[in-house]
């Protein structure tokens, strides 16, 4: 069993690569929405034996939300707005992967400093989820197009979900719904704005916001 | 009770958007205000019972910053009735760069002011970690409409920033969640229940925690240097909004701050978490002073003092449990200015049609009212006496004094001072000077709520209320409190 969350979190380790790597929109939706089915599964893995109905209706809303539903709204507006296909990175593909690694020492440095705890996965989880968070502030900062920088905002919540799955945090059921419907929302009105800014603009451009400054 | 106070303005938001008539959106506006206000009084007389297992409480320090949403709000909703009447609809020639721009449906910005004001109230009564996340963010979506009202390429790119910035920020909150979670493990995550247990959690990760609520949280509250999007959405958005935003809003944040620091104190580790606020609190105040310098747009300006007295917040907490009951005090006596300040600048903005400081020239003539509320908040703002800005002010520096932080107090005084010399330059220059055109006659809805709350302000500076005293009191205790 815990060979199946440590193949599990290779995966996610390999796909943060890929998401610095590609320089398709389109594949970053899609390696993001594997994300999100593996983020889904990952509690079921683990705790297939126990059936947990409350566990079972989480993992699945969660992976159903960012395995199914985002990539298909941000497919949807990639389609609709006309948006050129090409990443259009501030830092270049190579240089990405390099920082890429040394996030990942740095995750692994950082999960090593942290105190024991009671843990619900492997411990090896920790330094994936630190990696895959600190790709995607490097997706939001690095990144030139609005939508790759909701995609950043999505794998960072993704690294975000993984740690408190890792923990095995008690959220009452309640709040994780609401969690979970905020990010729904936030990626909703974030693909409002980019309509906007697409019409605005004729191009989602986040260079092109720049006319506020002291 | 208390569920009443999220779940009626949360229902009229659905409502508005149903509504075709502006007359209707406008009053319904108001009528929400008033039952807000009055809800929010009778808690002051009578503590309601908690709602959803203790979830939901109306707390000291919850209960302090519940009023300032419900004064700010019923005022933003009276404003609102006067300041929608007067927004031409289709579209129009923006004064700024001459492109044609339309404004959102009003039934959207109503809608979402409602939602916005159900959220804030949810985030200041929720005595849960996870609840009050939910909550904080959905401030963050609920709002983001409201600066995108005007619909041109710069309030839209102030809506992008704010939206991005700080979910960003706020998803950092999120993972402290899960690092107060690993503290405690099995623990629950409400106020009393991390307060009880307080001595068995681990002091790494509560330390971690701290740190990740005080960048996500302190994103949304300004503190710098993670205010970067504040000044943007603050002058590109609505007055009215504006002036919520920073009165009532930037609170909200803080009060997640302050929450852990209970946790923190009631851990034995009060210390850690102090001597962080009191860095962020100078170095906020040190940005704001150096950016107010010469600034030429006086939306701007007052976004900037605003991350001024957010530091100025996060200072007096910093400064022991004098400095806290002062920057409780601090935070009534700013919200209520500030929110006045805005207002005032709207009416401003409306006349001279520009947010350029020094193309506004005889306020005071052609505006006679608001020209003098503009002074007085300048006054009031900057801490003169009689105001209530003054005394808050005060206690946070003998607070520095009496714990012997003279070099603390030294920044504190310098940048205060740096703040009210730029503000002082800016705002007389409108304020006075010869105008070139006839006054012009202001409308009660526009001036009336503005002018309650200089008084409110005046009040204060004379008078603190003796429930209100109790509880800044009991705020500052409990924030405080050492325990383990």
């Amino acid at each position: 069993m815990s060979s199946w969350i440590e193949l599990a979190v290779l995966f996610l380790i390999l796909s943060n690569f890929a998401l610095l790597g590609a320089s398709r929109v389109t594949t970053l939706i899609q390696v993001a929405a594997g994300q999100g089915i593996l983020l889904g599964l990952l509690p079921l893995l683990a705790h297939a034996k126990q059936g947990n109905l409350r566990l079972i209706a989480v993992a699945l809303i969660a992976g159903l939300l960012k395995g199914v539903i985002f990539p298909v709204m941000l497919g949807r507006a990639l389609r609709e707005a006309n948006i050129r296909r090409e990443v259009e990175p501030f830092v270049g593909y190579s240089l990405s992967l390099i920082l890429g690694v040394f996030a990942l020492a740095c995750s692994f440095w950082i999960a090593s400093r942290l105190p024991a705890t009671a843990l619900f996965l492997s411990r090896k989880a920790l330094p994936a989820a630190f990696s895959t968070i600190l790709t995607g502030f490097f997706m939001i900062v690095a990144r030139r197009k609005a939508l790759t920088q909701v995609l950043g905002y999505l794998v960072l919540e993704n690294g975000i979900y993984l740690f408190s799955i890792s923990l095995g945090q008690k959220i009452p059921f309640a709040v994780e719904l609401g969690v979970l419907l905020d990010v729904f929302v936030a990626v909703f009105v974030m693909g409002i704005a980019m309509f906007h800014i697409n019409r605005e603009f004729d191009h989602l451009d986040v260079g092109q916001l720049s006319a506020l400054k002291d | 009770m208390i569920l009443s106070l999220i779940l009626v303005p949360a229902a009229a938001g659905v409502a508005a958007f149903l509504i075709r008539s502006s007359l209707l959106l406008r009053v319904l506006l108001a009528a929400v205000g008033l039952f807000h206000i009055i809800f929010t009084a009778k808690a002051w007389l009578i503590r309601p019972q908690p709602a959803l297992g203790g979830w939901l409480a109306a707390d000291a320090p919850g209960l302090i910053f519940l009023s300032l949403v419900s004064v700010l709000f019923l005022a933003a909703a009276v404003y609102g009735a006067g300041y929608l009447k007067g927004e031409p609809s289709g579209e129009r020639m923006d004064f700024e760069e001459g492109d044609l721009f339309s404004n959102a449906p009003e039934a959207r910005f109503v809608g979402c002011l409602l939602f916005f004001l159900a959220t804030m109230t949810a985030a200041c009564l929720s005595r849960h970690f996870g609840l009050f996340w939910v909550a904080t963010e959905a401030t963050t979506l609920s709002s983001a409409p409201l600066i995108f009202f005007h619909r041109h390429h710069r309030s839209l790119e102030a809506t992008w920033k704010y939206l991005l910035i700080c979910s960003v920020g706020i998803a950092l909150a999120l993972l402290g969640n899960s690092f107060l979670a690993a503290a405690g493990p099995g623990l629950p995550m409400d106020l009393d229940g991390l307060l009880a247990q307080a001595a068995r959690l681990n002091r790494t990760w509560l330390k971690g925690a701290f740190l990740l609520f005080l960048i996500g949280y302190g994103t949304k509250m300004g503190l710098a240097p993670l205010h970067t999007w504040l000044p943007d959405a603050h002058s590109e958005s609505p007055s009215l909004v504006s002036a919520l935003l920073s009165g009532a809003l930037l609170n909200c944040s803080f009060l997640g701050i302050l929450r852990l620091q209970q946790v923190l104190s009631a851990a034995g580790e009060a210390a850690f978490g102090q001597e962080l606020l009191v860095i962020f609190g100078l170095m906020s105040m040190g940005v704001a002073a150096a950016f107010v310098q010469g600034q030429g747009d006086y939306k701007r300006m007052l976004a900037y003092s605003s991350v001024e007295h957010m530091g100025v917040l996060a200072l007096g907490v910093g400064l022991g449990s004098a400095g806290a009951f002062g920057a409780m005090l601090h935070a009534v006596n700013h919200s209520v200015i500030k929110a006045m300040l805005f207002l005032v600048a709207g009416n401003i903005l409306s006349v001279y049609k520009t947010k350029s400081a020094l193309e506004v020239r005889g306020a005071l003539r052609i505006l006679p009212l608001s020209g003098a509320l503009w002074l007085a908040g300048l006054l009031a703002i900057s801490g003169s006496p009689p105001f209530g800005a003054f005394l808050s002010e005060f206690v946070i520096l003998k607070a520095a004094l009496d714990q012997g932080q003279i070099l603390v107090a030294v920044f504190y005084l310098i940048f205060l001072a740096m703040v009210f010399v730029g503000m002082a330059t800016t705002v007389l220059g409108m304020a006075l000077g010869d105008a070139s055109r006839s006054p012009h006659k202001e409308g009660w809805s526009r001036t009336f709520p503005p002018a309650i709350l200089a008084a409110c302000s005046l009040l204060l500076g004379i008078h603190i209320p003796e429930p209100l005293r109790a509880a800044l009191k009991t705020t500052a205790h409990v924030v405080l409190q050492q325990g383990g």
